[in-house]
């Protein structure tokens, strides 16, 4: 076994939750950070509306009214000790974030501006709050550099373009991790005390999806290989506005700033759905109202698809209707130069993409896959959770988008994932570098990266019978279409069948780069092998759950149930079979009732 | 529409120098040109690589020469380039294999700019932000737009000439610090962009904003910090 390296801290992946956790575990503690894309690459980038904090910057706004909203926007299903603990560290960091040198708008006084955000509300009012702190479209772009940039300041050691590939357990302690070099396609076995899996999601499992081709659910898959349980991976969020066909996502920042769907028929349809929010309601919410309007005919030429309207007369039409003021009390009016300046980005795109100038056209928008809710089990210290009464793995964490904390229950809401990240990625870390001080060395084994070889070897040997791009878009295919926004039975059963038969299939693939400099064509099979793993778990999670909840919605069972479903999904990997556990939801301030936006 | 790509392959594991492959296939005016590539991957040359993440023109993986001009290869279509499309790895990096280059020196030159908050004042005494005007907030915002694709550096003639060079990127990186109210930093990278490998190299060809698919205004936000420097001030 050759190329070991030592570190008492190592953390996969390099987004916002991977960056925190290495600044942070570094300041006590020996730290790398290894990533397979370059840091700034990282899918944090593409986020864009904002962080949410009860700044208060342009109106009252407090914690608990941004607890009580994603307790609500959760669907009752995030565990309640844990939304308290981000909702109150919010304003910290968001505030250290700007300390750091983020770039934030600001409001004419100089502070943090902020916005309006789905499902974020003056909880005594129930109107829209300005709760998200942005930077013009590009939030997520500018808190990944700005996290960069902090690593570079305090020398964090990163490995780039290295991709994990195994886990690796003695005693039950983490014992470290072995990965892959890109540039020479060495193998490399990382001997660490404490590791933090910070790897992302996993949305390139379906068809159409706002996720960046990285997002193959490596570090969930790695972790579930080794027998760590993966927690509600039936909830996936699906986000109401990507570009048609595309994917790419139209920030709901956009509604944020006035903007309204508009069906086939030239009608705003949100009232129906949402009479109070309206077109800020919560994603799981406006994913199903456009869907329903789609079904029912009123697509846009009777297709799958309807528009999302920022034009300033359309706006401001809508703003007086609905009594929207300016924080001053003025009313609410949005000009052409407004729109260029808030939405930068979602402009480029739509005239890039779709030749349409959002200024003086509709865009056309359809669901796409955003967010995956469900993840690798933790508690609020970031600390890997196995079972239903709080055993950890030592040494073992994660933290952002690979895990389930849980603040986001059943549906996220939007700019809570940026918050996820910072807040979490920083306990994360801090939990992961007091924890190595203490503990002992675990004994590596001498064949670490045995398992890993042989899982490339069978890559490069398979009979070539199959080819990885057509298995990966046949199971895209069959996950968004019987694994999407409305579920039944018959759909998803067929889609966990399809699934194994594509897995067996994978077993002929066979990769017909031989060489090791960049052999991306190993790599994203490999990553194939993941995508199929994690998809399964999705199907089969989502087939055991006999409710609709958030982002989990069910024609056969249309209700959410609490009597026998007010609990998470514990999916582990026994012996080759698939086992289904449960553990309670942590309910401290808000006892479930109806949702109604 | 059927189209023609043209793509320069080098395998160092088996090439003494690269060469050209020509593939044809079916493709639709609106496919992105990395659409294109994935499906010569997948379907026809597994061994074809290229860095590509996000996929709209957000993360930088993906640039590279297309038609002779740089661009990203996500944020390209079909129909913008038309039926016959040459695709090349960036020039004056070296190439590790087919689309793939070196970026190291060009994330060495962009960490020489000191690319962070440099700021030892301190922090206002009731704990929040500092405080930042929309105008203020406004000067430096074309350079926070900078994805590090590199399309700009390595279109620069200087570049070319030199890679010693710091180049566009890197004075992009250094423009959105010196420029930011809130930073105290500024001399220490006015003296980096003095060096001989600094700002004295830029010949104002304009090639880095053209390049620029974030539309960065490159070559003014270079004379802005050449300006800084001759005069000592920064507004």
């Amino acid at each position: 076994m050759a190329n070991v390296h030592q570190f008492e801290v190592i953390v996969v992946g390099a987004g916002g939750a991977g960056l925190m956790a290495g600044l942070y575990a570094s300041k006590s503690a020996k730290t790398a950070v290894i990533s397979k894309l370059y840091p700034t690459r990282s899918h944090t980038g593409a986020a864009q509306g904002g962080i949410s904090a009860a700044l208060g910057n342009y109106e009252e706004d407090k914690p608990e009214w941004h607890m009580y909203d994603t307790v609500k926007g959760s669907d009752y299903l995030g565990d309640q000790d844990a939304i308290e603990f981000m909702c109150n560290e919010a304003i910290n960091a968001v505030l250290e974030l700007e300390h750091m040198g983020l770039p934030f708008d600001r409001t004419p006084d100089g502070r943090i501006s902020q916005r309006p955000f789905g499902g974020h509300t003056n909880v005594e009012t129930g109107k829209p709050v300005r709760r998200a702190a942005h930077a013009a479209d590009r939030t997520g772009h500018m808190i990944l550099q700005t996290l960069y940039q902090q690593c570079i300041k305090n020398n964090v050691s990163f490995f780039d373009e290295y991709q994990v590939v195994d886990f690796i357990m003695v005693d039950g302690k983490a014992s470290g991790i072995v990965a892959i070099e890109l540039a020479t396609g060495e193998m490399h076995t990382f001997h660490a005390k404490a590791i933090v899996f910070a790897t992302g999601g996993h949305g390139r499992i379906f068809e159409v999806t706002s996720n960046a081709y990285a997002y193959t659910g490596d570090g969930a898959a790695v972790l579930y290989r080794r027998g760590i349980p993966l927690e509600d991976m039936e909830f996936f969020q699906f986000h109401p506005t990507g570009i048609y066909k595309l994917g790419i996502l139209i920030t709901e920042g956009v509604r944020g700033e006035g903007g309204v769907l508009i069906n086939g028929k030239g009608e705003r349809f949100m009232p129906k759905y949402a009479p109070s929010v309206k077109d800020l309601a919560s994603r799981d919410v406006v994913s199903r109202a456009i869907l329903t309007e789609i079904k029912e005919g009123r697509g846009v030429d009777g297709k799958n698809y309807v528009y999302l309207d920022i034009r300033p007369e359309t706006v401001n039409k809508f703003a007086k209707e609905d009594g929207r003021t300016n924080p001053d009390g003025s009313p609410y009016n949005l000009t052409a130069d407004a729109v260029l300046k808030k939405i930068p980005d979602i402009i480029d795109f739509c005239r890039v993409y779709l030749g349409v100038d959002p200024v003086t056209q509709m865009m056309p928008i359809q669901p796409t896959a955003h967010y995956t809710m469900g993840g690798i089990p933790t508690n609020k210290f970031g600390e890997v959770v196995v079972d239903d009464k709080g055993a950890t793995v030592p040494g073992l964490y994660a933290a952002g988008e690979c895990a389930c904390v849980s603040v986001h229950g059943a549906n996220r809401l939007g700019t809570n994932s940026l918050l996820d990240i910072v807040v979490f990625g920083k306990h994360a870390g801090l939990k992961a570098a007091e924890y190595a001080k203490s503990a002992e060395w675990t004994n590596l084994p001498q064949d670490a990266d045995s398992a890993a070889r042989s899982e490339f070897e069978a890559l490069r040997n398979g009979s070539g019978k199959e080819n990885a791009f057509d298995l990966s878009n046949e199971m895209k295919s069959a996950m968004f279409r019987d694994v999407g926004i409305y579920r039944s039975e018959k759909e998803m059963q067929s889609a966990v069948e399809k699934v194994r038969e594509l897995q067996a299939r994978y077993k002929e693939v066979r990769v017909s780069d031989t060489g090791k400099i960049f052999n991306t064509e190993l790599l994203n099979a490999w990553e194939l092998g993941n995508m199929l793993a994690v998809a399964e778990v999705v199907a089969v999670s989502a087939l055991n759950r006999k409710e609709s909840r958030g982002g989990h919605s069910r024609e056969d069972y249309p209700e959410r149930d609490d009597a026998n479903w007010l609990k998470h999904t514990l999916v582990t990997k026994k012996d080759g079979k698939i086992e289904i556990n449960y553990k309670p939801v942590v309910i401290t301030k808000h006892q479930p009732k109806a949702r109604i936006y | 529409m059927e189209i023609t790509v043209k793509i320069f392959r080098y395998n160092p594991e088996k090439d003494q120098r690269g060469n050209y492959v020509t593939y044809k296939l079916e493709a639709d005016p609106n496919d992105r040109v990395l659409d294109v590539l994935e499906y010569i991957k997948g379907k026809t040359d597994g061994a074809l690589s290229f860095r590509r993440s996000c996929a709209h023109g957000v993360c930088g993986s993906d640039a590279m020469r297309i038609n002779g001009r740089n661009r990203l290869a996500c944020k390209v279509l079909v129909r913008d380039v038309g039926a016959d499309i040459t695709i090349e790895p960036l020039l004056g990096m070296k190439v590790v294999k087919d689309l793939i280059v070196d970026m190291e020196p060009f994330f060495d030159n962009y960490k020489k700019m000191k690319p962070y908050l440099i700021n030892d004042s301190p922090l206002p005494e009731n704990g929040r932000e500092r405080l930042q005007s929309p105008e203020q907030r406004a000067r430096f915002d074309e350079a926070t737009k900078c994805i590090l694709c590199a399309a700009c550096t390595t279109s620069c003639p200087s570049f070319w000439a030199s890679d010693q060079y710091f180049g566009p990127a890197a004075f992009v990186a250094a423009h959105r610090f010196v420029f930011d109210s809130r930073d105290e930093g500024a001399s220490q990278r006015l003296m980096v962009l003095a060096e001989t490998d600094g700002t004295v190299r830029c010949h104002t060809a304009y090639n880095c904003t053209e390049a620029c698919p974030r539309e960065i205004q490159i070559t003014k936000a270079i004379g802005e910090l050449k300006m800084a420097m001759m005069t000592g001030k920064i507004d």
